[in-house]
């Protein structure tokens, strides 16, 4: 028998690092594989109850792989709109926003929230950003680059990250920190806890309602314990993390997502507001108009499989004879009881209800373009 | 009927000539959540090493190859309706395939439940 962890196949060159929480998730049963340079969990109980878990309670994910920076200094919103192409002059105060780092082509190096701080969070920085783990020094390097002096960034190494999802994520937390209650999906807040600063949003990688939560290192262990002692919450895995957010048709940087490809072929052209699409100045914006004008050859597109045998990244897309296309994330979806995959598919091909193949090992399996998410968004978008 | 193991973590049972093949509890346990078995046709030969069946695991595939050389005689068909049975019964009724054994030799060699027990164990 062999095998390979799916997901545990990224920048291994390097020794790995661990997590602040790393001896935590081994005393909690998970299984620790290499992922973004990390020892991270992958499991604890297993992926398809965890999955189901979260889509029921809530779910605790320790992504403290991921980067926290914050940016700050005179002119600092000008000179984020060059690197994004979001709205960040119109980002109000707590509030957040998903947006990314484009190359000069147009290349997607990486997709991130950004959010305005305030209360004085973070020693008083404007902005607060998460990028993802595998990337985040890569990103650092371009940003120093494109940045200017004024604008200082500092990489908050010291802060973990947990992301606590589910349809009981608001009342589990709520009953740590009331007044946790009241924010709605992509708001944040600055809100202390035993007498340790947490910023919250509230928001996620799941499709579920939920909260991503920086912590200072040192109380990561303190806040997962709290948490993890109420009845509505386990700690939950990568495998899970990436079966979930495949339901809900969230992207994966590195696998869906590539310097190859850009926003709009993405279908992330939500991220783009009008101003910036007409007024430009930011880097990548030329690829922006140009696909919104022309079109993209190929787009991101979610795929339902007839059958059992699951299509992974990497397998051909075929229309008859022809390639016209890669899936780029693929596996058994629990909720949906059935495989599905997100693929790049050339742009005749690609609207919703085409009927495709899939090679898996030289068999060709029936597959039909879908529309994503595959399981409902639940964000609590109002009060 | 005598038990075999293999350091890919497949058992085998052997009786009158023919052997029943699936793979470790060990196996299942590190494979996790399985959700497709892909088994090979009956009547397909394999030599030994050959890629005889797939196992799918919600986060990825594994191929299980044929311990032995032999021909197929029967596949489990309850796998393609209840992959899980390869979690909750690896070693029983989550068999994989049947093999009419070319080679009785090719057992030698092997190892039996206590080898296999430790080598596991110092993995």
């Amino acid at each position: 028998m062999s095998g390979n962890d799916d997901v545990a196949h990224l920048e291994e060159e390097l020794p790995l690092q661990h997590l602040p929480l790393d001896g935590w998730h081994r005393a909690k049963g998970a299984r620790m594989v290499g992922f973004a340079g990390y020892h991270m969990p992958i499991q604890y109980d297993g992926i398809m109850a965890e999955h189901s878990w979260t889509r029921e309670h809530a779910g605790l994910f320790d992504v403290s792989h991921m980067g926290q920076l914050t940016f700050s200094g005179e002119g600092v919103d000008a000179a984020l709109e060059q690197l994004l192409p979001g709205d960040i002059r119109g980002l109000k105060p707590f509030r957040q926003r998903y947006s990314m780092l484009l190359d000069e082509e147009g290349g997607i190096l990486d997709d991130l929230m950004v959010s305005r701080l305030g209360d004085g969070a973070f020693d008083g920085a404007d902005i607060y950003m998460v990028v993802n783990g595998a990337t985040k020094y890569d990103d650092m390097g371009w940003m120093i680059e494109h940045l200017p002096d004024e604008v200082v960034m500092n990489h908050m190494d010291e802060q973990a990250l947990l992301a606590l999802q589910g349809p009981e994520a608001g009342e589990a937390l709520a009953s740590l920190i009331p007044e946790t209650a009241d924010m709605i999906f992509m708001q944040s807040g600055l809100f202390t806890w035993r007498g340790v600063p947490l910023w919250i949003s509230r928001s996620g990688y799941t499709g579920e309602d939920g909260f991503e939560i920086s912590v200072p290192a040192d109380d990561a262990r303190l806040l997962a314990d709290a948490l993890c002692a109420l009845p509505q919450v386990k700690p939950i895995g990568l495998g899970a993390r990436d079966s979930l957010r495949l339901e809900a048709g969230l992207p994966l940087y590195g696998h869906d997502l590539t310097p190859a490809v850009s926003t709009i072929g993405a279908d992330l052209g939500f991220a783009i507001g009008k101003r910036r699409r007409e007024e430009g100045g930011f880097i990548g914006h030329a690829r922006v108009m140009k696909e919104l004008a022309d079109g993209p050859g190929a787009k991101r597109v979610g795929l339902t499989i007839e059958g059992r045998l699951p299509a992974r990244e990497g397998a051909p897309i075929y229309a008859g004879a022809n390639r016209v296309g890669e899936v780029t994330s693929g596996g058994f979806a629990p909720t949906v009881g059935a495989p599905i995959a997100m693929g790049w598919v050339s742009l005749p091909h690609c609207a919703i209800g085409t009927a495709l193949e899939i090679e898996v090992r030289g068999k060709r399996i029936a597959a039909v373009v879908a529309p994503m998410p595959f399981v409902p968004h639940r964000y609590r978008r109002k009060a | 009927m005598s038990r075999y193991f293999t350091d890919e973590h497949e058992w085998i049972d052997v009786e009158g000539g023919i052997a029943t093949v699936g793979i470790t509890d060990y196996a299942q346990e590190q494979l996790g959540d399985i959700v497709f078995v892909e088994l090979p046709a009956e009547g397909a030969s394999f030599e030994k090493g050959d890629d005889a069946a797939v196992v799918e695991s919600v986060k990825a595939a594994s191929d299980v190859y044929a311990p032995i050389s032999g021909e197929v005689v029967e596949s489990n068909s309850a796998l393609e309706d209840e992959p899980a049975l390869v979690n909750s019964d690896a070693e029983e009724d989550g068999w994989f395939f049947k093999l009419r054994i070319a080679d009785e030799s090719e057992l030698e060699g092997l190892m039996n439940e206590a080898a296999y027990k430790k080598f596991v164990a110092a993995l």
